[in-house]
């Protein structure tokens, strides 16, 4: 892995430290069983990583859906893990 | 090695509750002000905190500020010093409404004032029935806080430092604090922040325990340079475990649901608390119920195959009212513990919640220390306020909803001594001992260069399960005596810990070993102040020191009332006395503590 890409995903990795305990469990889990992520993974984690916490929580734990298609393969990831 | 100094006025450590109380504080009254902070500010933990901020403001029914410091001292278990009690209290509305002003959304009543909700420990006329005083954003208080005080900070100009992380203190040789190292986890550069005032807001420690409500954020960071820079770590062995995590995940269910109607149950099916605290029940303060709780667990009264957790009931609440009132427990309940709490009932366990102890303050939120005859001297230009200090007001155990107040009025009281202060200062900041300076580079260079050595993860693992095991919701002589040679063996993990990724850039590897160099001071502060308080007192209950006539329940005046000091140098412990003169009541003299 380049150094860019080694940063661009440890800059993901860092985004993932929540205020919400909630959350750090749901990506600690995602982490360990994520494996490879590929540029357009990293691109829709990102965004969703921009959300606000609780936001962020009520996708991952289905109390809300996204209308963004590229979304919902990462979100349904995370709900998984 | 020469670094880049930046010049503030100021320096705030910690974007959260207590940090931006503080920033408003100094930025409106024109100073230059830093906050230094490892996350997003509106990402702090103070997010998590959903039950709500105390103040007698007497919306729902009559309350007075007396009553809520009668609350608050008798919830200290009378550790908590009464001057700081009195002055919080009697700012509590103040600070509430002027919060409002800034635009934070407060639940209201039909007459449009703010809706006030009933919360544990929350007395009238000096502990008689519970009254109802806990302001709350649904259940997002904390989060709205954080918003509306980021919201006037960008306002006022105050400048962020986002993904920067808080080193070392600089100290000069009179003592006098001149600001911060820090480093940008950006670029990985080390950078002194030169302050006239520095203000730590950096939260608490959860993270020293195995089983904590706490992100992964708390890592005590602010408690951790104190240490280093020669401060003392004041009542650490105080601990607030929350009676309701969710058994085996420790997520936390608010007291929230308790004040809208939820009751504990043990394995019997048995509403426990009415024995425990008959006027209360469910609703008396934090240690009560968790102690009732492990209790009833230790005496075979358990839930579940391994009869280890009770059950939090809400099934007899129409299901409107937990939509409407406690949104979000049920995903939290069906996520986290399999069950949806509409048909069945919650599993729940003591979690870690709460760090009651850390940096010595005064009510004006400057850091105090012994020196010469002087028990609280006060350290120039060193400011703390929030969960990282310790002014006392929580005492031996905090009362719910004061945690959100006293980053308020602390934060704020921090923030106003500081401007007072800097008012008087010369203009020009005085020289950096380059020294200093070089502590912070020193163990930054050591884990660049440094090949072999201990896990940082699995050290992390060991000092949790250390201080989980040993020092946990009731505590043990023998365990105790044993964690400390344990918590000291991992002390020695800690200084050789390697890090496989030497990289400059946005090195998380590396952060997180520095986190762990904090939270190793906390954990070994706590245990060693744990091990030589000989009585029980709120949240630090002793198996070796129980209720009798003369101790009730283990509490022992005449030799432990009195704060613990921890020093970092020679884990040296000292005492100091806890203030029982308030500002303008009289006393509130010590009884023992019934619900």
């Amino acid at each position: 892995m380049d150094e860019q890409r080694r940063a661009r995903r440890e800059r993901l990795r860092w985004h993932c430290r929540r205020a919400l305990l909630e959350l750090d469990i749901v990506f600690e889990r995602f982490w360990r069983s994520a494996g490879e992520l590929s540029e357009d993974d990293e691109v829709v984690l990102a965004d969703l990583l921009a959300m606000e916490d609780h936001e962020l929580w009520y996708l991952v734990s289905g109390q809300t859906e996204t209308d963004d298609p590229r979304a919902k393969g990462m979100v349904e990831r995370l709900r998984q893990a | 090695m020469s670094v880049t100094v930046r010049t503030f006025d100021a320096v705030i450590v910690g974007a959260g509750g207590a940090g931006l109380r503080a920033a408003i504080q100094l930025s409106e009254s024109g100073f230059k002000t830093a906050v230094l902070t490892k996350v997003f500010p509106t990402r702090s933990h103070t997010v998590a905190a959903q039950g709500g901020v105390a103040a007698s403001l007497g919306n729902s029914e009559e309350d007075h500020w007396h009553w809520h410091m009668y609350d608050t001292v008798k919830g200290s278990d009378w550790l908590g010093d009464q001057d700081a009690i009195e002055f919080m209290c009697r700012k509590a509305n103040e600070c509430v409404i002027e919060l409002e002003h800034y635009g934070m959304p407060f639940d209201r009543t039909d007459a449009g004032k703010i809706y006030q909700r009933p919360f544990g420990g929350h007395m009238s006329n000096f502990g008689e029935k519970p009254v109802r005083r806990s302001c709350a954003a649904a259940d997002r208080t904390g989060h709205a806080m954080l918003h509306a005080m980021y919201q006037r900070n960008v306002k006022a100009n105050t400048q962020f430092f986002v993904e920067w992380m808080a080193l070392d203190l600089v100290r000069d040789a009179e003592g006098e604090v001149l600001g911060v190292t820090a480093m940008d986890m950006e670029t990985g550069e080390i950078v002194v922040f030169h302050a006239k005032a520095t203000i730590f807001a950096t939260g608490g420690a959860g993270r020293i325990f195995h089983s904590s409500t706490n992100a992964f954020i708390n890592t005590g960071d602010g408690l951790g340079m104190a240490a280093r820079a020669g401060i003392p770590l004041e009542d650490m062995e105080f601990w607030q475990f929350h009676p309701t995590g969710v058994a085996g995940a420790g997520v936390l269910i608010t007291e929230g649901v308790r004040g809208e109607g939820g009751i504990l149950r043990n394995g019997q099916g048995e509403r426990f608390m009415e024995r425990y605290a008959p006027n209360a029940k469910d609703l008396a303060s934090r240690d009560v119920v968790s102690r009732a709780m492990v209790t009833e667990i230790n005496e075979g009264r358990g839930c579940g195959p391994n009869k280890d957790f009770v059950l939090l009931d809400i099934t007899h609440l129409e299901p409107a009212t937990i939509m409407k009132r406690l949104p979000g427990i049920r995903e939290i309940a069906i996520q986290f513990a399999g069950v949806d709490p509409i048909k069945e009932p919650i599993p729940v366990v003591p979690t870690c919640h709460y760090q009651m102890g850390g940096i010595p303050t005064n009510y004006h939120g400057q850091v105090v220390v012994p020196q010469g005859d002087a028990k609280a001297a006060v350290v120039p230009g060193f400011y703390a306020a929030g969960e990282c200090a310790c002014a006392s007001v929580h005492g031996a155990n905090r009362l719910g909803t004061n945690s959100l107040l006293d980053l308020l009025v602390f934060g704020k009281s921090a923030g106003e001594t500081a401007v007072e202060e800097l008012k008087k200062s010369a203009k020009a900041h005085k020289p950096l001992p380059q020294g200093e300076i070089d502590r912070a580079l020193a163990r930054v260079n050591r884990l660049d260069t440094q090949t072999t050595g201990a896990d940082v993860h699995e050290t992390r693992i060991a000092m949790q399960r250390a201080m989980q095991n040993h020092c946990g919701v009731f505590r043990f002589a023998d365990k105790l005596k044993e964690g400390v040679g344990k918590i000291l063996e991992v002390e020695q993990q800690v200084r050789n810990t390697v890090i496989r990724d030497k990289s400059k850039v946005f090195n998380t590897a590396r952060v997180e070993a520095l986190e762990l160099e904090n939270l190793i001071e906390v954990a070994v502060a706590t245990m060693i102040s744990a091990e030589a308080r000989k009585e029980s007192r709120g949240a630090h209950v002793r198996d070796d020191a129980t209720d009798t006539p003369e101790h009730p329940d283990g509490r022992d005046d005449a030799h432990w009332l009195k704060h613990t000091l921890w020093y970092k140098e020679g884990n040296r412990l000292d005492y100091k006395p806890v203030t029982l003169t308030p500002l303008s009541v009289d006393t509130i003299a010590l009884k023992k503590r019934a619900y």
